[in-house]
C-alpha cells in the first residue's frame, strides 16, 4: 500500500506531479470551452426562437446533428476534418504545405459544439418562461432591444437557466476525458502514461476516477452557491415568510 | 438465386451513393465492415441498458426503503458512477482486470474480463445502472404519498405496492429520460472503439487510418444520427401510447 502511495508523490520517483499537471490542463480545457460553448448556446437558442424560418431550421438542424453525434465522433471529424480543410485551404496558398491543428484548440472547437448544441435547449426554454411582459414593458420604457436582453430578459433567463447548465458544466468536464484520444496531455493521458510505465492501472485509473470525483463535488459546491445567489430575489410559497 | 439477387442489390446501392457523390469503392471495400460495426453498437448498447435496467431496480428500491448502510452504498454507487467519466471507468475495468488476471484465473472469471467487448458491456451496464436507478428513484419520489397510503389500506403487501402501484407510475414518469439515457448510451458506446472494440466507431477509425479519407466519418456520423432518430421516433410512439391516459389533461 506504502509502495502504491509512494507512487504518487511529487518528484522523480512519483507520478503526482504529473497527473496533477495534467489534471490542471483538464480544468483549463473544461473553463476555456465554457464561454465559447455558452455563448454559441445562447445564439442558437436566440436563434431557435427568432421569426426567421431559416435561421429557426439553421439552428434546429445544428442541435439535432450534435446532439445526435457521440462525442468521441465529433471530437475526430473537427480535428482531423480541420486538419484535411486547413492543409487543403494552405495549400492553394504555398504548394504542399502541411497544417497541424493544435489538439487542444480542436479539444476546445469539439467540446464547445456539443456544449452550445445541448445548453441552447437550456437556454431556450429558460427563454420561454420569462413572459412576454417584460419586454413589452421593457419596450415602453423606451430600451433598446439590446438593452432589454441585457437588463431585463437575461438576468431572469439566467436564473431559471442556471440548473440546466450546472449539469451541461458537469457534464462537460467528464467529456474532456475524450480529448486524451487525440494526445493532449490531461488527467486521463497523464494517468495512461503513469500506468505504462508502473503497470499498476487499477491503482492510477481509480485516483483518475477520484481527481474526477472531486471536480464533480468542487462544482456542486461552487454551484448550489450561484444558484442561492441568483434566486437571492425570489420568495417562493412555503417555508419561512 | 437469392445471393445474386442480393449481389445486385449492393451494385445498385452502390451506383446510387457514387451518383450522389460518395467513394463507391471505398464503401465497397467497407460497407460490409460497417454494418458488422452497426451490430457490435447495437450488441453493447441493449446488453448494458437492458442489463443495467435490471440492476437498477433493486438499486432505487436500496435507495428508498433501505436501511442507512444499503441507502448509503447506493448513493455512493451512483454518485461514483454518475460523477466520472465513462471512458476512464472503461479503462479502469479494462486495464484494472488485467493487473488481477491470477485472481480472477483462479475464481474462473478471467475469460470474461479478458474480452474487450465483455469488459465494455460490464462498465456500461455498472454505468447506466447508476443513471437509471437515479431515474427511477425520482420516478418513485415523484408520486404522491397518498399512493402508497391507498395501497396499504386496501391491505396490500408492501411488495404488492410496488408491483402494482407505484412502479408501472414511476416507469411512466421516467418513459422519457430513460428513452435519453438509451440514446446517451448509443452515443457513448464509442467509447468503447478506445479499448480496441470494433463498434461503429472502431471500424471507422480503422477504415479512416487505412484510407485517409474523412468520408467515412460522415458515414458514422450519418449512421449515429440515424440510431438516434430512430430511437427518438420510437420512444414518442411509446410514450403516447403508454401514456396515453395523460393526453386528454394536456
Amino acid at each position: 500500500m506504502l509502495d502504491l502511495l509512494r507512487l504518487l508523490s511529487f518528484g522523480p520517483d512519483g507520478w503526482g506531479d504529473e497527473i496533477a499537471r495534467g489534471a490542471l490542463l483538464t480544468v483549463e480545457l473544461a473553463l476555456t470551452t465554457l464561454p465559447f460553448g455558452f455563448a454559441l448556446g445562447l445564439a442558437v437558442a436566440l436563434a431557435k426562437d427568432s421569426q426567421s424560418r431559416a435561421l429557426r431550421a439553421a439552428a434546429d438542424t445544428f442541435t439535432t446533428v450534435f446532439r445526435g453525434l457521440p462525442e468521441l465522433l465529433t471530437l475526430f471529424i473537427v480535428y482531423y476534418g480541420g486538419q484535411m480543410l486547413f492543409s487543403r485551404v494552405a495549400g492553394y496558398f504555398v504548394e504542399g504545405a502541411t497544417i497541424e491543428v493544435n489538439q487542444f484548440l480542436a479539444g476546445v472547437a469539439a467540446l464547445g459544439l456539443v456544449l452550445a448544441a445541448f445548453s441552447s435547449e437550456v437556454f431556450l426554454a429558460a427563454l420561454r418562461a420569462v413572459p412576454g411582459g417584460q419586454k413589452e414593458a421593457a419596450a415602453a420604457l423606451g430600451l433598446s432591444r439590446f438593452n432589454a436582453f441585457r437588463l431585463v430578459v437575461f438576468p431572469q433567463l439566467w436564473r431559471v437557466a442556471l440548473p440546466g447548465l450546472s449539469n451541461n458544466w458537469m457534464v462537460l468536464m467528464k467529456d474532456t476525458s475524450l480529448v486524451s484520444v487525440i494526445a493532449i496531455n490531461d488527467l486521463m493521458r497523464q494517468t495512461a502514461i503513469a500506468v505504462g510505465v508502473t503497470k499498476q492501472p487499477f491503482f492510477f485509473y481509480l485516483v483518475a476516477c477520484l481527481i474526477y470525483l472531486l471536480f464533480s463535488i468542487a462544482s456542486s459546491l461552487v454551484l448550489t452557491k450561484a444558484e442561492q445567489r441568483a434566486n437571492r430575489g425570489l420568495k417562493r410559497a412555503g417555508g419561512k415568510a | 438465386m437469392i445471393m445474386s439477387l442480393l449481389a445486385q442489390a449492393g451494385d445498385g446501392f452502390l451506383w446510387l451513393m457514387s451518383a450522389i457523390g460518395l467513394n463507391a469503392d471505398l464503401m465497397d471495400r467497407y460497407g460490409l465492415r460497417f454494418l458488422g460495426g452497426i451490430w457490435v453498437t447495437l450488441q453493447l448498447v441493449f446488453l448494458s441498458v437492458g442489463i443495467g435496467a435490471v440492476l437498477s431496480l433493486p438499486l432505487a428500491i436500496a435507495r428508498i426503503e433501505g436501511g442507512k448502510v444499503a441507502r448509503s452504498v447506493s448513493f455512493g454507487y451512483s454518485y461514483f458512477f454518475r460523477g466520472t467519466p465513462l471512458l476512464a471507468q472503461t479503462f479502469l475495468i479494462y486495464y484494472g482486470a488485467g493487473q488481477f488476471r491470477q485472481p480472477l484465473t483462479d475464481i474462473g472469471l478471467w475469460w470474461f474480463f479478458r474480452d474487450a467487448f465483455n469488459c465494455a458491456v460490464f462498465t456500461f451496464t455498472l454505468n447506466t445502472a447508476a443513471y437509471q436507478c437515479e431515474i427511477l428513484r425520482g420516478g418513485i419520489q415523484s408520486l404522491p404519498v397518498g399512493q402508497t397510503e391507498g395501497g396499504k389500506a386496501m391491505g396490500l403487501t408492501r411488495y404488492q405496492i410496488y408491483r402494482t402501484i407505484l412502479l408501472p407510475q414511476a416507469y411512466a414518469v421516467g418513459l422519457r429520460p430513460l428513452g435519453n439515457e438509451l440514446i446517451l448510451m448509443i452515443k457513448s458506446s464509442a467509447i468503447a472503439s478506445v479499448v480496441t472494440v470494433y463498434d461503429l466507431m472502431g471500424v471507422t477509425r480503422l477504415a479512416f487510418s487505412r484510407s485517409y479519407d474523412m468520408e467515412v466519418y460522415l458515414w458514422a456520423a450519418a449512421l449515429y444520427l440515424l440510431m438516434v432518430e430512430i430511437v427518438r421516433r420510437v420512444w414518442n410512439v411509446l410514450e403516447r401510447r403508454l401514456n396515453r391516459h395523460q393526453l386528454l389533461s394536456r
